[in-house]
């Protein structure tokens, strides 16, 4: 009892460092291009670490097994903290990361799977990161292989009509293997999501659709962990995660601000990220 | 391989598929962009698709997913647009895919091949299986002759001289290739001397054989397919940075096309061996 509390401390412990460098490395990553996406960077950071780093069947030597899990970055604008997760994670050299953006460099503003390694879906137009999850998830079924197929959404990009017809598609293919997680930070490129093109009720309309849904706190890393854990959530549904999240999270001066969707750090906005950040370079 | 459909199982004829391998078959209900981006994710796992559906909505609907999902992801698919240009004739321009080739075309790293009869059909969904790389299929429907012989051979990117002449050369592509051999015949009447080129790859274009065709002489182009960005337009790109010479380009005018059967359509707009020969006189002796 005692062991498993001290194994789940330094779970938590390690994912949130994770986590802490993914945040610093989007935001330099950003800031030395000059152009980047760095609301929606900060939001995914929690969620892409306690994938990679505790939930994914993946290993960075071997990034083209057919037995591998997939992962879609659906929300494929923000690259740079999958860039920097996929470093951390081994799949690209950290020194790669100074190229974010720059001229030829393989690391694009949207990810490329045939430039760089560990990306599954050449994503960015918002709304085809689902239906591609379910081919996946589909093909594995086919071979009845036991690979899951996990996805990663906006919410603003749930506004896209493509998203629902494969929402209505997984439940009819009963995609058990298939998990779809929403970053719901609330807000996209111009103002909030609900006074854009309001979602809610969004658990609602999963549930409708013929998924099973659990909603978690897209920061807590331990919760996101168990419900990573957890999935399928029911046999014969694919689930869904909706992970409510703050956009801009870990920087106080980015944090839930509209403006920040595609808004790079001044030198001095960067520094004081950082510091409060803190940790190591990373 | 799989196949992958749009609920249109029975256009796409595909029910022997479906009842010999009901378990490679995927209907994902009348949902284009979920139909391609399946196909990718499909691919992406290692299955090959041949994704399947009435060819204006399958690249109108999800010309995008077509453009990233396949041709920038380089995903194996092999999209089969059936019933292309008018073959739904009086069901409406709705329903005509007549702007098909001018959208797939102008997309990189996408193989876009229109074959002319059954035996080249059959010839080119086997050539789509064995290449690596997304192609789409312009698949006809109207009943048309087979013009090759037997032993004719298929290659992706080859365009097929059907016969030689020394005074123009008809380029056509589908269901025009019949007409235009039917067209140069009655060249023949007249004291012309038609060369007839089936131009089933449109992308990538023979070169070549457009280039030695304009140095020869006049070219007439002929599709089931608006003037505007086609196998003319395509032919046109050529010719005029090889060996500029005169053109005609036959096809639907810029126009949605009126009521009609796709017979009475492609009549009125010239499509037909008279037609094609009407044309290709005026560029010869005009």
């Amino acid at each position: 009892m005692a062991d498993q509390h001290i194994d789940a401390v330094e779970l938590e412990r390690g994912l949130r460092e994770r986590a802490r460098r993914i945040r610093r490395a989007s935001l330099r990553m950003v800031h030395a291009a000059r152009m980047g996406h760095p609301g929606g960077d900060l939001s995914s950071a929690d969620i892409l670490a306690v994938l990679y780093f505790h939930a994914l069947r993946v290993d960075p030597a071997r990034p083209k097994d057919p037995g591998r899990d997939r992962f879609v970055l659906s929300k494929g604008h923000a690259s740079a903290s999958l860039y920097a997760t996929l470093a951390q994670a081994g799949f690209i050299p950290a020194g790669q990361l100074d190229s974010f953006m720059k001229p030829l460099s393989p690391l694009n503003g949207h990810p490329n799977r045939n430039e760089v390694p560990g990306v599954e879906a050449n994503t960015g137009p918002l709304g085809h990161g689902l239906p591609v999850s379910v081919g996946m998830a589909l093909a594995a079924k086919m071979d009845r292989a036991d690979w899951r197929t996990f996805v990663l959404t906006g919410d603003g990009e749930l506004q896209e009509g493509s998203n629902w017809e494969a929402i209505m598609s997984a439940a009819q293919f009963r995609l058990d293997n298939l998990t779809a997680i929403v970053d719901r930070n609330g807000l996209q490129q111009g103002n909030a999501t609900e006074s854009t093109m309001g979602l809610e009720p969004l658990p609602d309309r999963w549930r409708a659709f013929g998924w099973s849904v659990a909603e978690v706190d897209g920061h807590d890393v331990s919760e996101l962990a168990r419900t990573f854990d957890a999935v399928p959530f029911e046999a014969g549904r694919p689930s869904c995660v909706i992970a409510r999240t703050h956009k801009g999270r870990g920087v106080s001066f980015i944090e839930d601000r509209v403006g920040w969707h595609h808004r790079v750090p001044t030198d001095e906005e960067l520094a004081a990220a950082l510091e409060e950040l803190g940790g190591e370079v990373g | 391989m799989v196949a992958v459909a749009n609920d249109s199982i029975g256009s796409s004829k595909l029910a022997e598929f479906e009842r010999r391998f009901p378990e490679r078959l995927v209907n994902v209900g009348i949902a284009e962009q979920n139909l391609v981006g399946v196909s990718a994710g499909l691919a992406s796992a290692g299955k090959i698709p041949f994704t399947c559906g009435a060819s204006c909505f399958l690249t109108g609907r999800a010309l995008e997913q077509i453009k990233a999902d396949l041709a920038y992801s380089r995903h194996n698919v092999k999209l089969c647009g059936m019933s292309s240009g008018m073959a739904y004739g009086e069901l409406g321009p709705t329903h005509h895919s007549i702007e098909d080739l001018a959208w797939t075309r102008a997309i990189a790293d996408l193989t876009v091949i229109v074959p002319a009869d059954p035996r080249e059909t059959a010839h080119a969904v086997r050539a789509a299986a064995a290449l690596d790389g997304p192609v789409f299929l312009r698949i006809s429907r109207m009943p048309v002759p087979e013009v090759h012989g037997a032993e004719q051979e298929f290659e992706v990117g080859r365009a097929i001289p059907l016969k030689d002449g020394s005074d123009l050369t008809i380029v056509a592509a589908g269901v025009t290739v019949s007409r235009a051999l039917e067209a140069a015949k009655l060249l023949e009447e007249d004291g012309i001397s038609a060369a007839v080129l089936n131009l089933s790859t449109i992308r990538p274009i023979d070169r070549d054989s457009i280039a030695r065709a304009a140095a020869r002489g006049p070219i007439v182009t002929v599709e089931e397919h608006t003037v505007q960005g086609g196998l003319g337009g395509a032919v046109a790109e050529v010719v005029v940075t090889s060996h500029p010479t005169r053109m005609r380009l036959l096809g639907v005018p810029g126009c949605f096309a009126p009521t009609g059967s796709p017979e009475f359509l492609l009549e009125r707009f010239g499509l037909h061996p008279q037609g094609i020969r009407d044309a290709a006189r005026s560029l010869v002796r005009g």
